[in-house]
Formats: C-alpha cells, structure tokens, sequence
C-alpha cells in the first residue's frame, strides 16, 4: 500500500483548491489571451533600452574603446564589473533546478523554470561584456580552438581567461538543454489544447512531437538527473573560474585563494535576490501566487540571508589576512579601498550586502513581500558594487605612485550596461508571454503531496493514533500479499 | 510506419490506471502504450518496462570529452606548438583541469540530451498520433492494439471493467512522422463521428 503523505510541518507548495487540469488552466491561460497593458508597457521600455545598448556598442567599436572611460591604470571599469555581475546573477536558475534537484526539495518546482530562464537571459547579457570589451570584435574567434593560417598558432590553455570562455559557454550550452527538456512537455500541453491553427503549428514545432509515454517519462526523469548531477558541479566551477580571473593574478586585493567560494556565495546571493525581484513581479501580474507562494520566496530569502552571511565573512577574513600577511601591498590596497576616493563604493558594498540581509532573520520580514522586493534590488545594487570594488579600487593605486589614477564611466559604458537591461528584460518580457513560466508537469507531479486541498485530506491519518495508523496500514499490507498469493 | 487499430481507455486518476495496467497485462492483451501528463513513478515498472540505460550513454560520452580535452591540448603544448607561459612545463596538467572538466560536462550534457531525442523519437518537425487531446493535461491514456484475435467490443468492455471514464477504438499511425500539426492527416478521416 502507498500512501501519498507529507508531515504537516511543511507548508504546502500549491494553494487552493487545484486539480491537474485547474493547474493547467491556472499557468497556460496567460499564453492564450493577450498581454495586459503592463505588459506591452514594459517590453517597449525593454526594447528601448536593447536599442539604445545597440547603438552605444555600435559606437564603443566605431570609434574604438578610447570612447570608455578606462585607461592604462584601470584597464577593466564597468564592463568587466558587469559582466561578473550578470553572470553572478545567472547562478540561481541553476543552483534551484540542479542542486535543489539533488536535495529533493520540492519547493523547487515552483520557481525552476523561470529561474532557469533568468539565468540563461543573464548569461547572454554577461557574455557580451568579454565580446565587445576585446575593441577589436571582429578578431574574436581568435578565442576559440581553430586551425588557422597563423602558425597555427592556438589559444593559451593555461589562461585563467580562456577558461572562461569554456566555462561559460559550457555553462549556456547546458542551462538551455536543462531548461529545454523541461519545457518539451509543457509545450506539447499547449499544442494539445490550442483553439487557434497557427498556435498549434508553432508549439507543435516547438513540442518536438512529445506525447508522454511511460518510457519517454523514464528517459526525462534519468535526463534530468544526470543533468543535475553535471550542472552542479558545474555551476560551482563557472563562478570560480571567473574568480580565477582575479585570483591567479599578482595584483593586490585579486591575488587570494579566498575568491572561489567567495565569488559563488556571491553569486547565489545575488541570483536569489533576482530570483525573487522578477517572481514578485511574475506572480502578481500572472495571478500565480497560488503556486509561488509567500513559502517560496521565504525560502529564497532564508538562501539570501545564508549566502549573505557567507559573504560577510568573507570580507572580514580578506581584511583579517590582509593585515595578517604584513604585506605592505596587501595592506595599502586594503586601507584605500576603506579610506581611498572610492570609500563610498566600499561602503554601499558592506551595507547592502553584509548589514542589510540579516533582517532576514526576521520571519516577519522574510514573509514580507513588499520587503523581500525592496531587499532583492538593494542586495543587487550591493553585489554591483562588490564587483567594482574589486575591479576598479584594487587597480587604481598600482605598484607606481606615478601612475595613480580615478575611472569614471563614460556614457557609452553605461548605454551598454542599460542595454543589457534591455536586452534581459525583452527576452524575460517575450518568455513571461509565451512560455509556461512554471513547470506544469513538474507541479502536477508533486500536486497530490503538497497541494493545499490533498495535505487537507490528509489530516484524517493525522487525528489517528500511531498504533491505529500502524495496524491499518498492515491489515492493508496483508491484504495485498493474500491477494498476489490468490493470483 | 503502419496505421494499425487500437482500444484507447482514459483514466483520470493514478489509483486507478495502475491496476488497470496491470489488469491489462494478465489478460493477455497487446498493450500498445500508456501517455501520462507528467511522470508518474512506478508506471514504467508496472507496465514491465525495463530501466533506461541513457545514463550509461551521458558517462561513456562524458569520457569522450574528457579525452578530447586532455588529448588535444596535451597535443598543442607539447607537440605542435610548445610555448613556455608564465615558466610552467609544457605538460601543465593541473592547468588543463578547468578546461577539461568543462568538456566533459559539455559532452556529456549535448549527448546525453541528443541520444534522448533519438531515443524517444522527438525533433522539431516530427509529427505523432495523440490519442486523447486531454492526455497531456489531466487524463492517464492506454492504447491496446486490436488484431483479428481480439474483438473490438470485447477489449472495449473489458477497459471499461477497469475503471476507464472514456473509451473509444482509434485508428492511429503507431509510430512518428515528418508532419505539420495543423494539418489533420488523411487516416484520421477514418475516426471522424
């Protein structure tokens, strides 16, 4: 006998009274009506923003990188700065999908695809930092393992660099097919139930011909694991090979083996709070929160404050080695990040990353949703400024006192960085639209152990006595032998 | 590539498809398939389907990226153009290793997911039969392939027996095709009215 049963000390993953088809209903309605005046709203803004990132990239190559505010003391400014940030922000899709796959938590479901989606858009907007800050973009292949006609002449492998570009376009690569796979499903759902000829065409294309047998349900199922089982190491590696950037440099402030763990503690923290910025928004203008519920984003601030905390401590122990080490180099560069012309960027950092999130020990406030949405831009804005602090104030008093210098950004760098924006949010803005943007099936599956209206049913098992559970439960047992014995 | 006819019954509760599967498998019958709107665990044993090896295949191509990684590079370094970076040896192994691992994964998750769409028969373009339009939203489907052994009013009366809320008897292509899905195709005339 099997019993679907979840202790009542988990809050339930879906509201309301729902059914399998009320699921569907509930998340493909929005895919079948038109947008609502909020939506065309916002992708318009989006697109602005991508086109005037276009026309600022389009100048910084025209007129050449001499456009940036960068110089010879601080070769990397804003666009490094962003494009760590953005790729910090594309860890959470894959550490809810993967890693919570791995720990079976079933609160997952809720928020993986649109998560996952979250990272894959970040990871194209970070991906365009590397590409347009070469200056010489039409030389970019240079970075990929051809033969050539220069020697052949080939990428430095033992380039902490070139392993980034690995790294990240491994880390696309397999985001896509995990987020992918996981939507063939939900896509032959809506083909299945379109009234319109072109809709049925285009999710029919887009469905690859699924229909849900047993075996291709065992295949997914084994896909998604092993998925998981790769894309968690993975998403650790992708943000300690950026760390590797910095860390295997000799540069005071870089050269420290704390970044690794330090940058993906960064990173989560930063994807969670982005997590929860765009769920918040989803949820209401969708009418999801039945399905991402204030339990969900309760979870995700319980992460935000951990790898907050994490983070924290990382800081600290940077300072605490600095002095440690009684390397003077170390020290100075120390001193003028706390004290130095770019005191205020320090600062931010600690008070939105460090001091900020601990209010999150607050259950009051982890449930808030207001709160949770003002924290997850202020833990963004702080992140940002993580990054420019290590980029930028760890350069700009180098080895030569001669060669001090201050960076400001010029406007094309912050077109670019508005137009990844614009890009991000045109593609969030496109998926919101025609993507599920919860995993239907995935929810289906766990709707008859965590739906609010099946752990009700439950309450029956509840009011018995363990020893009446026990004994039903083996009446049940014997019966079912007595009756594989009969047959 | 056979259009063959089939017993489809639709059941909308896994309690219930459960012992009709196995019902279905002592009574002798041809069980064509069973399409489910999201896995239902224990299905695939029940039905007596043996356990995916995809698995194994994501290992074996895991090791190919991995050698492909080490092979090439080691190749480069040592042979066809060695440069001293940075005063590491020529065979910097420990160097190689976030590049190495990079590729495994790649190739693992690119041919793991590519021998799944081969398995499982699926690509843009491909076309097949739905036998209920609900059987990817609420409803569990069977489909029982009838031949001239097995009448179609007999399998039809013994699915009902099982517990099935609709039953019906289906013409139907029994594997894939290169289709569009708006169009209807020529022998699904043959189930109209």
């Amino acid at each position: 006998m099997h019993i679907k049963y979840e202790s009542f000390v988990r809050e339930p993953l879906v509201d309301g009274d729902k059914n399998y088809h009320q699921v569907s209903e509930d998340i493909i309605k929005p895919i079948e009506g038109k947008p609502g005046r909020m939506w065309y709203v916002g992708f318009f803004f989006s697109i602005i923003l991508l086109f005037f990132g276009i026309f600022s990239v389009a100048w910084s190559v025209y007129w050449g990188l001499g456009t940036w505010g960068v110089n010879r003391t601080i070769g990397w400014g804003w666009d490094i700065t962003n494009f760590v940030w953005w790729i910090g922000i594309g860890h959470a899709g894959t550490l809810i999908s993967a890693i919570l796959l791995l720990f079976r938590q079933g609160w997952r479901t809720g928020v993986n695809r649109a998560a996952e989606a979250m990272t894959i858009f970040a990871v194209m907007c970070a991906g365009q930092f590397p590409i347009w800050h070469m200056g010489r973009v039409w030389d970019g292949f240079w970075v990929l393992p051809l033969p050539n006609s220069r020697g052949p002449l080939w990428p430095n492998f033992d380039s902490p660099l070139l392993w980034d570009v690995f790294a990240i376009s491994t880390y696309f690569t397999v985001s896509l097919l995990f987020w992918y796979s996981g939507l063939v499903p939900d896509f032959a759902l809506i083909r299945d139930r379109a009234k319109t000829k072109l809709r049925r065409l285009l999710y029919g294309v887009a469905s690859f011909g699924w229909t849900g047998t047993a075996k291709n349900w065992q295949r997914m199922e084994a896909l998604a694991l092993v998925l998981a089982g790769l894309s968690t190491p993975l998403v650790l590696s992708v943000h300690t090979i950026v760390s590797f950037d910095f860390a295997t440099s000799v540069i005071p402030g870089w050269h420290t083996t704390i970044f690794p763990p330090y940058f993906v503690a960064g990173a989560v923290f930063s994807g969670f709070a982005m997590v929860n910025t765009l769920l918040v928004i989803t949820r209401k203008i969708l009418k999801l929160e039945e399905y991402i519920t204030i339990g969900h984003l309760e979870a995700m601030n319980k992460v935000i404050v951990l790898t907050g905390s994490i983070v924290g401590v990382a800081y600290l122990t940077e300072l605490f080695i600095s002095w440690y080490s009684q390397s003077w180099g170390e020290m100075a560069a120390f001193k003028w990040r706390i004290m130095g012309p770019y005191w205020w960027s320090y600062w931010a950092m600690m008070t939105c990353n460090v001091v900020s999130p601990q209010l999150f020990w607050l259950k009051k406030l982890r449930r808030n949703i207001p709160f949770t949405f003002v924290m997850s831009i202020v833990v963004n804005i702080g992140m940002w400024f993580e990054r420019f602090v290590i980029i930028v104030t760890s350069t700009y008093r180098d080895w030569v006192p001669g060669s001090w210098a201050y960076y400001s950004p010029e406007w094309p760098e912050v077109g670019f960085y508005l137009g990844t924006f614009g890009l991000f949010f045109t593609c969030y803005f496109l998926f919101a639209k025609y993507f599920p943007v919860i995993a239907v099936a995935e929810i289906k599956f766990v709707l008859k152990t965590s739906g609010d209206n099946y752990k009700r049913d439950m309450q029956v098992i509840e009011d018995k006595t363990e020893e009446e559970f026990v004994r039903e439960i083996e009446a049940a047992h014997h019966e079912d032998h007595a009756e594989a014995a009969h047959n | 590539m056979a259009i063959k006819k089939f017993a489809v019954a639709a059941y909308d509760d896994e309690a219930v498809l459960f012992p009709a599967v196995k019902k279905v498998r002592k009574s002798g019958y041809k069980l064509h398939d069973v399409y489910t709107p999201f896995a239902v665990h224990g299905l695939d044993e029940a039905m007596g389907l043996k356990e995916t090896d995809l698995h194994i295949a994501g290992f074996i191509y895991g090791l190919c990226g991995t050698s492909t990684a080490v092979g090439f590079i080691s190749w480069i370094f040592t042979s066809d153009w060695p440069i001293v970076y940075g005063g590491k040896p020529h065979f910097a192994l420990p160097a190689w290793i976030p590049i190495t691992f990079e590729l495994t994964v790649l190739f693992a998750a690119v041919g793991m997911t590519m021998t799944f769409c081969y398995l499982n028969q699926i690509m843009p373009g491909v076309k097949k039969h739905v036998f209920h339009p609900r059987q990817s939203d609420d409803l569990f489907v069977m489909a029982i392939e009838l031949n001239e052994h097995t009448p179609e009013a007999e399998v039809i009366d013994f699915l009902k027996t099982t517990g099935a809320k609709e039953t019906n008897v289906q013409m139907a292509e029994e594997s894939w095709w290169y289709g569009r899905w708006d169009k209807k195709e020529e022998y699904e005339a043959l189930n109209a009215g």
